[in-house]
């Protein structure tokens, strides 16, 4: 009723070609960013940003990242908490080894050097394909775990091997109040989702969907698939560098190469997979799923068990949240495999019709 | 399915999301509110349950006894699996609850470093009973951090005294080989330092061995300490890497005798599995060590458990971790006792005032034989420049059934201690742009 496009004609090429070609999608989105902005900061209180959305926004980001090489660009990837451990560490020798260096720039560069690493250990996947190429990409895991963990060059020779740093100060602007963290990385957020939405409109993302659907096809139509396939890694790996070094200084503020251990790798993948691969979308559905439903879980039961005037143990909550958390997944999987970014389409394109489908 | 049921099942679990969110802002009259991170879940739980239990019963100890001045505790638990990211996530839904915090025990070395950040901002202190940071006990720099009884360098030093005391002095200790077998997290690399600097001191050599979370693969571990025979083994564990740890030992026929745990690595849990296999191996006790004879434990048997009030199973009490968690509370509940003589008896303090009880607590030994604490602990004095309160600790080793002391007290070597703790801190000052306290701040 509200959602049809009857009546709106496209007389320029311009019009035609944007990121958001309806209007309605585009004010929707206006109006969730300029909430985000405004409202959510007047809203909500420090625990809905310390422990909700700024690691579901830092994560989002870096589930963008993943979405770029996986779902764009088709290779399977088991190396993003190491991408995410390159950023973090790089911004941090940066910002202690270079005086005046300003953090913004840090977290950055720490994004380049990020880049460069995927690149190296993305030069396999010109050779190996799918669970081949995953099982490569788990190298550089263990090799970005194990050198963080006992090179001490990088920790600056810490003596528990935990990294620390202070503030960020962007233009005389201190981010350490939550709302301003929050900003900070919403702020990163939709200039880097732009950024990618756009990306994988142009030439290059094309490219990078020519070689996921098929590569040998791709190839015959002049596609260099060196040329896509590594520029796949780079902006991924530079997605997660800026988002791994969001997460050591904004969210944790000192951290140790266990904050981007495999498991990390695998949630990220998780949250593409679920969220949906080959939408910019599902990676924030993905985030959403992965980072806030575990903890809403928690909080629920502990209050329906309250409700019942049963006082359950954490021990048991925590055990029944890991259950259901894990039924959810295997929901979303049967009821829609394409991930919950593509259900999201599909009540779109419903709602288009509705209320008379036929 | 459809896609009306999902929407509707989506739109009643978001009305749940925002109810759940939503909590109710009680404001309590008298009453101090503490938060328990707790784990009893994962790999952790069988040593992370005691403590919780121990530091429950505490506090239903002390209301029982008549709260603090008639300031009742109250406390809430939250799973935190021994994962920094959900402890970060506990500590902040707790934290405001109840009018605010009082003082947080996290039980991790990973998440007393992620709330050593958030400390100074929410004002609310952590205390580290035994782990953390070992450069946090200086408090010029680490304002908010209590690493109250014990540090691991401190541990560390003391389980150096006790082999050079065994090999006949610390000029015997020369050429020796010290294997450390750490959990590979801050935890496990705490101590390194220590041992490396001590190691320059006698010339005895240090070889670092790591295990990956969460310990149960050792077995190369123990295949390199068969080929090097170093002379000891320190074993800094955790969790289920403990008992592992001594199973391989067992296996690889490592003398026990020669295996030296830190406090974490010397409770039931590590050895009761293996039982007469661990015979012999000895383990840092943080002062205490199995106390079922004490006079706390007996009141607490007596006032709770024997009403069916007590918190997890009552053959535990008074074992090792649950002793540690009753300390970790009587420490905590001493302090409010403290704050409230400068700011108010009987009245609730908020966790600023928690920090000055911390930094002012002088338990003597007339007032832990008043707790029931006799030849449970030492005297605990702290200032605001120490936060750790005292440096003593002895040895406990395991008979095949039960934990009994074998050594006298040490005190941890200040001399070798103060410019270690004095670097790092200066250091993590430098990096966090920290201007260290002086004693004028002190007195505020």
């Amino acid at each position: 009723m509200f959602y049809r496009e009857n009546g709106q004609f496209k007389t320029t090429y311009q019009s035609d070609q944007q990121i958001f070609a309806i209007p309605q999608d585009r004010w929707a989105i206006l109006a969730i960013i300029a909430f985000a902005f405004i409202g959510i900061p007047l809203l909500v209180d420090e625990y809905l940003f310390r422990a909700i959305l700024i690691p579901f926004l830092i994560l989002s980001l870096a589930a963008v990242g993943v979405n770029i090489l996986v779902g764009y660009c088709g290779q399977i990837t088991l190396g993003a908490g190491a991408s995410m451990a390159v950023g973090a560490y790089a911004a941090y020798n940066f910002l202690i080894r270079i005086d005046g260096m300003p953090a913004l720039a840090a977290i950055l560069l720490g994004g380049v050097v990020a880049a460069a690493a995927g690149i190296v250990f993305g030069a396999p996947s010109l050779r190996v394909r799918g669970l081949y190429l995953a099982v490569a990409t788990l190298a550089a895991q263990f090799f970005w775990d194990w050198a963080f963990l006992r090179v001490k060059w990088f920790t600056n020779n810490a003596s528990s091997g935990s990294v620390s740093v202070a503030d960020i100060n962007l233009l005389g602007w201190t981010i350490s109040s939550p709302t301003d963290k929050y900003l900070f990385c919403l702020g990163i957020l939709v200039v880097f989702s732009l950024a990618a939405k756009n990306l994988v409109r142009g030439a290059i993302g094309r490219q990078w969907m020519a070689i996921r659907d098929m590569d040998v096809a791709a190839t015959v139509i002049g596609i260099r698939p060196m040329y896509a396939k590594l520029s796949a890694f780079a902006v991924s790996s530079f997605y997660l560098g800026v988002a791994g070094a969001l997460w050591g200084f904004v969210h944790l503020g000192s951290w140790e190469p266990a904050a981007f251990s495999i498991d990390r790798s695998f949630q990220l993948l998780f949250m593409v997979i679920i969220g949906g691969m080959g939408a910019i979308a599902g990676s924030f559905f993905g985030a959403a799923f992965i980072v806030v439903l575990p903890i809403f879980l928690n909080q629920m039961l502990a209050l329906v068990g309250g409700w019942f005037g049963v006082e359950v143990s954490i021990a048991l909550v925590s055990h029944i949240e890991i259950m259901v958390f894990g039924a959810l997944i295997v929901f979303f999987l049967i009821v829609e495999p394409h991930g919950i970014a593509r259900l999201w389409s599909t009540g779109r394109e419903k709602l288009r019709l509705w209320p008379f489908p036929h | 399915m459809n896609l009306r049921k999902l929407a509707i099942a989506a739109s009643v679990s978001a009305i749940g999301l925002s109810a759940a969110l939503v909590s109710p802002a009680a404001t309590a009259a008298e009453e101090q509110f503490f938060p328990v991170l707790a784990y009893r879940t994962g790999a952790y739980a069988p040593n992370g349950a005691p403590w919780a239990n121990g530091f429950v019963d505490y506090m239903k100890l002390a209301n029982a006894r008549g709260g603090v001045n008639g300031v009742k505790m109250i406390w809430e638990e939250c799973e935190t699996a021994y994962a920094t990211d959900r402890g970060v996530e506990c500590y902040e839904r707790l934290k405001g609850k109840h009018g605010g915090a009082t003082a947080v025990q996290p039980l991790s070395t990973g998440i007393t470093f992620a709330l050593t950040e958030k400390a100074p901002v929410d004002k609310i202190p952590v205390i580290t009973a035994g782990y953390g940071r070992s450069e946090s006990q200086n408090g010029a720099v680490f304002g908010w951090n209590f690493p109250l009884v014990g540090t691991y360098w401190s541990g560390a030093d003391v389980l150096v005294q006790h082999i050079a005391k065994k090999e006949g002095g610390f000029d015997k200790l020369k050429g020796k080989k010290i294997a450390l077998v750490y959990h590979d997290s801050p935890y496990g690399k705490e101590p390194i330092a220590l041992l490396q600097e001590r190691g320059k001191m006698h010339g005895f050599e240090v070889s670092l061995l790591p295990v990956a979370h969460p310990g149960v693969e050792q077995k190369a571990t123990w295949l390199q300490i068969r080929q090097n025979k170093p002379d000891y083994v320190f074993l800094w564990g955790w969790g289920v890497m403990n008992s592992t740890a001594i199973k391989e030992a067992q296996a690889t026929g490592y003398p026990r005798e020669k295996m030296y745990g830190v406090w974490w690595s010397g409770a039931e849990p590590d050895v009761k599995d293996v039982g007469a296999g661990a015979k012999g191996y000895s383990a840092l006790a943080m002062q205490h060590g199995a106390e079922p004879n004490s006079k706390v434990i007996k009141e607490v048997l007596a006032s709770l458990h024997a009403k069916g009030q007590g918190t997890g199973p009552k053959d535990e009490v008074g074992q090792v971790l649950y002793m540690r968690g009753l300390i970790s509370a009587m420490v905590q509940t001493e302090a409010v006792r403290v704050a409230q003589g400068r700011y108010g008896k009987g009245k609730r303090i908020t966790g600023e005032q928690m920090r000055w009880g911390l930094e002012n607590l002088n338990l003597d030994q007339k007032a832990l034989d008043a707790l029931g604490f006799a030849g449970v602990m030492r005297p605990v004095h702290t200032t605001c420049i120490d936060h750790m309160g005292s440096g003593f600790a002895r040895i406990h080793t395991w008979d095949g059934n039960k934990w009994n002391f074998s050594s006298d007290w040490y005190e941890a070597d200040q001399k070798v201690l103060r410019p270690m703790v004095m670097l790092a801190s200066a250091k993590y000052a430098s990096e966090k742009k920290i201007t260290p306290r002086t004693p004028e701040d002190c007195k505020k």
